[in-house]
């Protein structure tokens, strides 16, 4: 902005300031519109959340302006941070397991030699049709151990299998967002796929190479970009993780509690304790951790796509 | 340049605005009208009622009931949800200073923390006052309430109330090879073995960490756990009264005689009742239509006995039951209280006991056609379900056991919703009952602080 207005206003000293303004608000008639969304949609209710974090919602005295007091209670808040790290094992996992398994199907659906892929391709994606919550509570009646598949089974085997004890748990719920988000990230991958010029293929064949050569050399260097963008978007769906703990609460309430992930956390904050502002800071500071981490994955992605290329 | 400028600029009206919007919700204490409005016979009245409870809802005899009694109040129920979504969406209008109700349904632990805040009307001045005999102990303690500004005053009228008691499966008792129901707390444990004995599934009771139960069960054995006089709260989990039963309690956790895995009210739960593997529950006097509703397998096999005790002398506490409040930024409180009064003590009254709430009025305790569920409370599939047994004479003895002086937190529903983290613990073998209830306290004390109270671990 400095460097444009620059040249003008060596040359012509005295009408300067008029002209400027009358430039700049023509420009802001078809910025305006875009602008005020923007700001309305955007940026306000960043704006209100953090104004709303740095104040304390009291009982008694009303709200008090706190500064940063919420945030420091937070990084001090061993309920945070234990949360923090259970959406973070999900993370480390779940996430490349889940992405694993969905290239290796769209792979297979891709490679051709298999009877009836638009069935499999279809019922791959069909539980990320089905509403989540719908998803963890059949996933719950499956796991209950007193009248679920899993109680059958432990009769059967003689087992004592509890996958809604606190050892278990992490596991069940990863198994849900597993279950739901294979067809989706297939689908990402599925497509990219779709996209690679068959000349390629007829040029490898010529060469000779063989179907995993193919893969490897073809298929899963052009997959790079994909896997960055379902990479990120599992980062930001993890950080994310309500529905599945929050519907399975009833039938675990002791393991999994109040505070079980930084978003059950935040909101029961906000709407069992009145602690509005404690929540909007736990709020911004589960945005900024989810940023950085996206952040450092889509530079790391890119880095390596444009490596290969 | 200019961006900035118009950007820091609409950054400042965003901060006024929300400074605004802030100030404006600090300042909801709205000042206590010591004379109230009359009511007016020949004025259209409308108003507007939060409530999730069936007998009053829209369609119900109670309403119909009331339009015919009352034409010039034209009511509107609305069921917001659940108990806890109404909360918050109360929580929430209360914040907006709008969209507010005329009358809503609060269950008694959650009334302080609304009537602390100058949220609700005081109904002495309307004819509140004049009921005070009416109404069993536990109920009409907690409708009292003062105000975080000194106000005392009744602030809501209940409609039903849930003392404790013991419903047990007696073809599964009579199997374990139980005579009689226990009537302290360490017969409950020694029963448990028993119950214990006849499968690896079968228990005396579950509990996954109830913090409706672990209150109501500290209110039947020291009442004064919690005490609050103005901004001063003492709470003291630890009298000797409450460690007796809590060692009780973590010695049936650690041997395995209740259940931990089974949440209550999930469809494992009502699937224990019905086919007898959960063999007892210590629960509110609501709980037979309930049973009858999602157990109806266990047809016959129930009774009622009053709640074991520490040490076999009658005492009893609530647990759960609901009552109805007018709204202090109501513009029709007259017309709001002729409602609430003909629900709990009116007309509606005797319509809803027969729809199936459990009474909060003395004198429905003591009449003989609602004791053995005959005439007017005629309930022919209830008595059928309890064998026969005249339940409601034992639920109205546990009313009249009711602990007075018995106060929740002025932030309960906060304090609950962090029952899971501490005391919850020990559910899962994480901790022992006993650290956890301090904890609990623990963060009581931190969480009252800084809610403006000044709050002692005793």
């Amino acid at each position: 902005m400095t460097t444009a207005t620059q040249p003008i206003g060596t040359r012509r000293t005295s009408n300067t300031s008029q002209r400027k303004h009358r430039r700049n608000w023509r420009g802001w008639l078809f910025v305006g519109p875009f602008a005020a969304v923007f700001l309305l949609v955007f940026i306000a209710p960043l704006a209100y959340a953090l104004g709303l974090s740095l104040f304390a919602n009291r009982m008694i005295g009303g709200t008090v302006f706190v500064g940063f007091g919420n945030y420091l209670t937070l990084f001090a808040d061993p309920l945070f941070w234990q949360g923090l790290w259970r959406v973070i094992l999900v993370l480390i996992v779940q996430v490349p397991l889940m992405l694993a398994i969905a290239m290796f199907v769209a792979l297979a659906l891709d490679s051709g030699r298999l009877h009836g892929s638009n069935f499999f391709r279809l019922s791959i994606f069909m539980p990320y049709l089905i509403p989540t919550v719908v998803a963890a509570l059949m996933w719950g009646f499956l796991y209950g151990t007193n009248y679920g598949l899993v109680g059958q089974l432990n009769g059967f085997f003689g087992t004592s299998l509890n996958l809604f004890s606190a050892d278990w748990i992490l596991v069940s719920i990863s198994n849900v967002i597993t279950w739901t988000y294979i067809g989706y990230n297939m689908l990402i991958f599925y497509s990219s796929l779709k996209t690679i010029s068959p000349s390629l293929y007829e040029a490898a064949v010529i060469d000779g190479a063989s179907e995993w050569q193919i893969i490897r050399a073809i298929k899963i260097p052009h997959l790079r970009g994909s896997i960055a963008i379902a990479t990120i978007f599992s980062i930001i769906g993890t950080f994310q993780l309500f529905n599945e703990p929050s519907v399975m609460q009833k039938m675990a309430p002791s393991v999994i509690t109040n505070s079980f992930t930084p978003n059950i956390y935040a909101y029961n904050l906000s709407f069992n304790s009145g602690q509005q502002g404690y929540a909007a800071a736990l709020a911004i500071v589960m945005g900024l951790v989810t940023v950085i981490i996206a952040y450092v994955v889509q530079l790391r992605g890119m880095r390596t796509e444009e490596g290969t290329n | 340049m200019k961006f900035r400028t118009i950007g820091r600029v609409l950054a400042g009206a965003t901060a006024a605005g929300l400074a605004l919007a802030l100030t404006a919700c600090s300042s909801g204490t709205a000042a206590s009208s010591a004379t109230a409005e009359s009511f007016d016979s020949s004025k259209q009245y409308n108003i507007t009622v939060w409530s999730w409870e069936p007998t009053i809802a829209a369609d119900s005899d109670v309403l119909t009931a009331f339009k015919k009694a009352y034409p010039n109040i034209n009511v509107t129920v609305t069921n917001v949800g659940s108990s806890a979504d109404q909360y918050t969406a109360l929580s929430n209008a209360l914040q907006a200073g709008s969209g507010l109700p005329d009358v809503a349904q609060i269950e008694y632990y959650a009334l302080p923390q609304y009537a602390i805040g100058s949220n609700l009307a005081d109904l002495s001045s309307y004819g509140a006052s004049d009921l005070s005999d009416k109404y069993t102990t536990g109920t009409w303690n907690s409708v009292n309430q003062t105000t975080s500004e000194g106000v005392s005053g009744i602030y809501g009228l209940p409609v039903d109330s849930g003392p404790m008691a013991l419903f047990y499966n007696k073809t599964v008792f009579d199997k374990a090879g139980i005579a009689d129901a226990p009537k302290t707390w360490d017969e409950f444990y020694e029963d448990a073995k028993k119950i214990h004995a006849l499968g690896d599934k079968y228990y005396i009771t579950s509990d996954s960490g109830d913090a409706g139960f672990m209150t109501s069960m500290i209110w039947s054995l020291d009442p004064s756990a919690i005490k609050v006089d103005g901004t001063n709260v003492t709470v003291d989990f630890s009298s000797e009264k409450v460690s007796k039963f809590v060692s009780i309690w973590q010695k049936l956790i650690d041997e395995n005689l209740i259940s931990t895995t089974i949440g209550g009210w999930s469809d494992d739960w009502f699937k224990g009742l019905s086919d007898g593997t959960l063999a007892s529950l210590v629960t509110g006097a609501w709980m037979p239509a309930n049973l009858m509703q999602n157990s109806p397998k266990a047809s016959g096999n129930f009774r009622v006995a009053l709640a074991p005790t520490i040490d076999g002398t009658a005492a009893n506490s609530e647990n759960g039951g609901s009552s109805l409040a007018v709204l202090q930024k109501s513009e029709n409180k007259a017309a709001a209280y002729k409602f609430v009064e003909f629900v709990s003590a009116g007309d509606g009254e005797a319509l809803r006991i027969q729809a199936g709430n459990f009474p909060a009025l003395k004198s429905t305790l003591a009449n003989s056609e609602f004791l053995s569920s005959t005439g007017a409370y005629a309930s022919e599939d209830l008595l059928a379900y309890f064998g026969g047994q005249e339940y409601n004479t034992v639920l109205a003895q546990a009313a009249a056991d009711v602990n007075a002086g018995w106060t929740y937190l002025p932030f309960q529903v906060a304090a609950n919703s962090k029952f899971a983290d501490t005391v919850g613990q020990a559910f899962s073998g994480k901790t022992s009952l006993t650290d956890g209830l301090s904890s609990w306290a623990d963060t009581i004390v931190e969480y009252g602080n800084g809610q403006g109270y000044t709050v002692t671990k005793g």
